[in-house]
Parts: C-alpha cells; structure tokens; sequence
C-alpha cells in the first residue's frame, strides 16, 4: 500500500455536525406532535439516519477495508435478529389465549 | 503501518460490535416491557427532563465533531490541533456528565429512583406533590437508570482514554505515519455518542406525551 488512507475534510465534518444538530432539534420538534402509531418509527427513523452519518462519516467507515465493513454490517445484523427472535416470542404471545404471560 | 492501522480498526469494531450486542440486550429488554406496559412507558418517559436530555445530545454531538478533528489533525500532522480538539472533547464530555448529575439529582428528590423508596413526587407550583403513576413505572426507571448508568459509565472511562491520548499527543507521539490510538479511540467515543442518540429519543421522548 502506497500512501496513507483518505482524510475526510473538515468541510464534510461540519456539514455532518450541523446535519445532526438540526435531526436532534427535528425528533425533539415531531415528538410533541401525536403521529399515532408513527411516533416511535419516526424517531427510529431519525436516529438510524443519525447513527449512520456517525458510522459513515465519523468513525470514517466508508474508508474501511471490506473486512471491517463485513464486521460493522453483521454486528448490526445479528442485533436485528436478537430483536427480531425477542418479539417473535414476546408479540405471538397473546395469540394463542394460553396463560403464562 | 498501513496494515498495522486497517488490524486496529477491524479489532476496535469486533470490541464495538460486542458493545452493541451489550447494549442490545438493554434494548431488548426494553422494547419488551415497553410493549407490556406502554402507559407507564409514556407516562413515566413524561417526568424526564427533555430540555437536559436534548442539551447532552447536542452537547456529545460537539464532542464528536472535535473528536474527528482531533483525529484529523494526527493525519495532517497538527500537534495543537490534536491537543486542542482533544481538550474540547474532554470538556464536552465532561459537561454531560455534570448535566447528567443533575438530572439524577432531580430524580432521586422526586422519589423516582426504583428500590425500597420509590415514592413518585412532580413538583406543582414550586411543591412536591406525590404522583400517581401507571404499574410498571419502576420497571422503565430501572431501565432509565441502568441504560443511561451504563452509557454514563463509558463516558467517563471515555474521558479516561481521551486524557491518555491527551497525553500521548502532548508528547507529540501522533503523525501521519501513526495514528492508531486516536483513530481507535475516537471510534470508541463516536460509538457512545451513537448509543446516546437512541436512548435519547426512546427514554425522553415517548410520542405526543409532553407539550412544549
């Protein structure tokens, strides 16, 4: 390997700040409006988009070797699947009118 | 050294992803006692501070622009910007902390903190009243307490680290040509950050349930 890996300029680190600051006052400004059942999805919505702007651009893993993108992309896969085994449980639960809740 | 850089990283992210199953775990369990009592979810959830809880956002969201300066500065080979932005990070750590203090603080006078004496109080035209809340409130404040303890937790071992990098970059040990343990430990910092911008929105900001 022949020189060192991409510097992020500060003007994209700026720009990633002030995007994240504006997001915060955005979730904070939807919460104290009732979307109904849309409530907790929007404000996922919000902070997944934030995390990624983090991932991407702070923790600079675009710049990353394949590997380490295999690495972040799983630890985030197997979160889904604890999630997503979790609820398979916990929300089937009442289905079936057996007691034990 | 380009090779050294890409192990530090791949390690730093296989230590990151055990966090992030740690946290999930949290997550988990909160997703499935949210579920089993949403209204003293959105009923306790309205007895947090959302102008504090909203205040550290901001206030880690700064520390980890600085934090990927300081980094940034150990690539171009800045001494003072490392030292610096290394500094500032420090600070705005440190800042949560203290906001966070308060907001414990606030908590334990109004009987909020799960145990023996939990005893709900809101304060009414300057008293404290006693309030009602919903079953399953000290399950969330458990929750509240041990996610933002342990989140609390990783900063200050946070700021430990920064204070040694501090150090390190002081004697001028960072360059272009070696940056690793600023670029590992600025991930590790960013990652806190990222845990804080879930827990904020889950634990402060339940739906339509505070008016500004």
């Amino acid at each position: 390997m022949s020189g060192h890996a991409p510097i992020t300029p500060v003007r994209t680190l700026v720009f990633i700040f002030v995007t994240l600051f504006i997001l915060t006052i955005v979730t904070v400004l939807a919460a104290t409006r009732d979307f109904g059942a849309l409530n907790t999805p929007i404000a996922l919505a919000i902070a997944i988009t934030k995390a990624s702007c983090v991932i991407m651009i702070f923790m600079a893993v675009r710049y990353n070797t394949p590997l380490t993108k295999v690495v972040v992309i799983s630890g985030f896969l197997w979160l889904l699947i604890l999630f997503g085994l979790g609820l398979n449980d916990y929300l089937t639960r009442s289905w079936m009118g057996v007691p034990g809740r | 050294m380009e090779q050294q850089l890409e192990a530090s990283i791949l390690g730093m992210w296989v230590f990151l992803v055990t966090e992030v199953m740690f946290f999930g775990g949290l997550f988990m369990a909160y997703i499935v006692y949210r579920h089993m009592y949403p209204l003293a979810w959105a009923e306790s959830s309205h007895e947090l501070n959302v102008w504090l809880g909203g205040l550290n956002t901001l206030v880690l969201i700064c520390s980890s622009l600085t934090m990927a300066l300081a980094v940034r500065s150990a690539q171009v080979g800045s001494r003072r910007g490392q030292i610096v932005n290394l500094i500032l990070t420090i600070m705005l750590g440190t800042t949560f902390l203290v906001v966070k203090y308060f907001e414990y603080k606030t908590k334990f006078e109004h009987g909020l903190v799960p145990g023996p004496n939990f005893d709900p109080h809101e304060v009414v035209n300057g008293a404290l009243v006693p309030l009602h809340l919903p079953h399953g409130s000290e399950i969330f404040f458990s929750l509240y307490f041990i996610m933002t303890g342990i989140h609390a937790l990783h900063m200050v071992v946070g700021i430990g680290l920064m204070s040694i990098i501090l150090v390190m970059a002081w004697k001028g040990k960072f360059g272009p040509d070696y940056y690793n343990p600023v670029e590992i430990s600025g991930l590790y910092w960013h990652f806190v950050d990222i845990v804080w911008i879930f827990l904020f929105p889950l634990l402060y900001l339940l739906g339509a349930h505070f008016t500004l």
